[in-house]
């Protein structure tokens, strides 16, 4: 399946855009995720940490990602 | 809810208006945190701060946070206001206001919802120095 994942803060600048998409078998989860990111992106393994948010909640490594699922990159926040 | 606040806005935050929604004849006491652009960081000087928000989960992550305050302490009405964009120094980024009847749940209450925010809402600020641009916290 193929989805699009949103980047906010350092994670858009990684990128080189506000969103990739990206191409997951089905029952890939958020480990597998982070795993072809990284893969595709090293300097994501340098950041302090980084979250994946799922339709607008903290995800899980285990978590199973859904083809329609929003998926967003959260680099450390910082606000306040 | 009547009783809770929540903003997240690109326009500069109105501090008044804020307190006048916090107040009721019901609250012996009104706490409010007002954060500002500091002028140097680590001994840097800082030109400006640049926000950005993941807004849908930043709204529902500052929603979760007042939830949480309600249950935790017995306060009335909770107000979150955070900006967006460009904040130059000496702005407002964000706005706490708590209301209770007795101080100790205010006070702890807007504690709690300015430390949380600070570590779950999905904000992020650019910091502009004169020699670059850095994302805080970003990086180890």
């Amino acid at each position: 399946m193929k989805i699009n994942v949103l980047a906010f803060g350092v994670a858009k600048e990684i990128f080189g855009n506000s969103q990739v998409s990206l191409e997951l078998t089905n029952d890939a989860t958020i480990y597998n995720l982070k795993y072809l990111l990284e893969q595709q992106y090293p300097r994501l393994k340098q950041l302090a940490s980084y979250m994946v948010a799922v339709n607008n909640e903290y995800a899980l490594p285990g978590d199973t990602i859904h083809e329609r699922d929003e998926i967003a990159i959260i680099p450390p926040v910082s606000g306040g | 809810m009547n009783n809770t606040q929540i903003l997240l806005s690109a326009k500069t935050l109105n501090i008044q208006s804020c307190i006048d929604w916090i107040m009721s004849p019901e609250s012996g006491g009104i706490d409010v945190f007002i954060g500002t652009v500091r002028n140097a960081t680590k001994g840097k000087p800082v030109l400006k701060l640049d926000f950005e928000a993941y807004e849908p989960m930043a709204i529902s992550e500052m929603e979760k946070i007042s939830r949480q305050a309600f249950e935790k302490w017995p306060v009335q009405k909770i107000l979150i206001h955070h900006r967006t964009g460009t904040l130059q120094v000496g702005e407002v980024p964000v706005i706490i206001a708590v209301s209770a009847a007795h101080r100790d749940a205010a006070f702890e209450a807007c504690r709690y919802i300015i430390d949380t925010l600070k570590q779950t809402v999905p904000i992020w600020k650019k910091e502009a120095f004169e020699d670059g641009e850095v994302w805080v916290a970003a990086h180890p």
